[in-house]
């Protein structure tokens, strides 16, 4: 057991939190102030971008498309980010909670990397006058949606669900090459999409006007995000136990018939 | 060594493996991974008369000029970026930021005359957001002349002398 520790920050063993009964208790308390402030956050940013911040000096109104455009695409990534560490720890300590919860982000990153896509379209159109145009970026948020497409199709494909596992966790871990790509496409090559206003290294080239709510919007798609991978993956833990139970029964009628 | 330990290194192995494969191929088709190509590489190995491509450049401050052929609207300019600059004509509607001093994206193909002939006009956008009356501020007090290239850092933006030109423009 001392090697269960090796790879976890130092004294804090996170064990504790793959245990699935503590998962539900502790996921029971957190899911409903997740979900109430992921709505509210939410609502909040769109309400400031859409109705309330001003409009760009040569965008116009259209620029309020990036307060769903950017969050979404923001957590395109970050939903990956998550999928790759779930399948890392399902590949390596063969975590039980980190397969289920692999193959409960799929679906919902899918999902908000759709929405990435569709709201960039629906701006390109107006603004640089293409719906879609293969730019190294747009190609490379296109293969994501593809690596997620390929992901939940795969953890479903085989009758024996932990090769079902396996596999989807390789295929994730295989496409964290392309997370970088889509970072730095904008650096690298040239492309029709622009660089990063909002960087690490200096001050955002966004004036605070339109930056504050782009924040509050970002910061209510996460929690929104966390809100539904968590409900998710309660409801596939207490699926596994409830199938786990009805085994349990069925095999005890056989023998006491 | 134990189990976990050991599909640990398997792993990281095969993220170095993959990533340098990756990291290899990006940067062997790097010129075909670019969208578009830049006048000054049109100067120095241009592209055979008539194949396809895209030309991408800023619009050269006072060269747009409107036309109009066979009764449809269209527009003559210049794209450069910096070093060299084609002169490009193109019937069709332009995007509503298309404007001189302005990223733009043709696609289309050099004509016998060295001038690019467009199929397609996108309007290409910097990273830059800022409402009307900042960008208005800033050009009115010199900081920024659109025709002429990005506007300066936003850490200036704030600074005391546009806000007195922010004021004195009303």
């Amino acid at each position: 057991m001392s090697n269960t520790n090796t790879f976890g920050p130092a004294g804090l063993n996170l064990h504790r939190f793959a245990n699935p009964g503590r998962f539900l208790r502790l996921s029971g308390a957190v899911l409903p102030w997740l979900a109430v402030s992921g709505v509210v956050i939410t609502a909040i940013g769109l309400g400031w971008g859409l109705f309330l911040a001003p409009a760009d000096w040569q965008q116009g109104d259209a620029v309020r498309i990036m307060y769903v455009h950017v969050p979404a695409a923001w957590l395109a990534s970050l939903g990956y980010v998550m999928l790759a560490c779930a399948s890392l720890a399902s590949l390596v300590w063969r975590h039980p909670l980190a397969d289920l919860a692999a193959a409960e982000i799929g679906p919902v990153g899918a999902g908000i990397t759709a929405i990435c896509l569709a709201t960039g379209s629906l701006w390109g159109k107006p603004m640089w006058g293409a719906w879609w145009v293969w730019d190294a970026r747009m190609t490379s948020v296109l293969v994501l949606f593809f690596l997620y497409l390929g992901h939940i199709a795969l953890v479903r494909a085989f009758d024996d669900q932990q090769r079902g596992y396996r596999a989807a966790a390789i295929l994730a871990l295989v496409g964290v090459v392309n997370l970088p790509i889509i970072k730095f496409s904008v650096e690298w090559w040239n492309t029709l999409h622009q660089p990063a206003s909002i960087t690490l290294s200096g001050a955002p080239s966004m004036a605070p006007a339109l930056l504050w709510p782009l924040l509050v919007s970002a910061i209510g798609f996460n929690l929104g995000f966390a809100a539904v991978v968590v409900a998710r993956l309660r409801a596939a833990v207490m699926e596994r136990r409830i199938r786990a139970l009805l085994l349990a029964r069925a095999r005890n009628d056989l023998q006491n018939a | 060594m134990t189990r976990k330990r050991r599909r640990l290194m398997v792993v990281l192995a095969c993220a170095v493996g993959l990533g340098s494969a990756a990291a290899l191929t990006l940067s062997a088709f790097s010129s075909t991974l670019q969208l578009f190509v830049a006048p000054s590489k049109i100067a120095t190995e241009a592209p055979r008369g008539g194949r396809v491509f895209r030309l991408g450049g800023l619009v050269e401050t006072g060269s747009l000029q409107r036309i109009i052929q066979n009764g449809s609207p269209g527009a003559s300019f210049r794209v450069t970026d910096g070093g060299a600059s084609v002169s490009v004509s193109y019937i069709g509607i332009l995007p509503d930021l298309f404007r001189e001093g302005q990223g733009v994206v043709a696609l289309g193909s050099l004509q016998p005359d060295g001038s690019f002939a467009a199929q397609e006009v996108l309007a290409k956008h910097d990273e830059t957001y800022m409402p009307p009356d900042v960008a208005d501020a800033l050009k009115k007090s010199g900081r920024w002349k659109p025709g002429q290239g990005a506007p300066p850092a936003s850490a200036l933006w704030d600074a005391p002398d546009w806000n007195q030109a922010k004021q004195a423009g009303g």
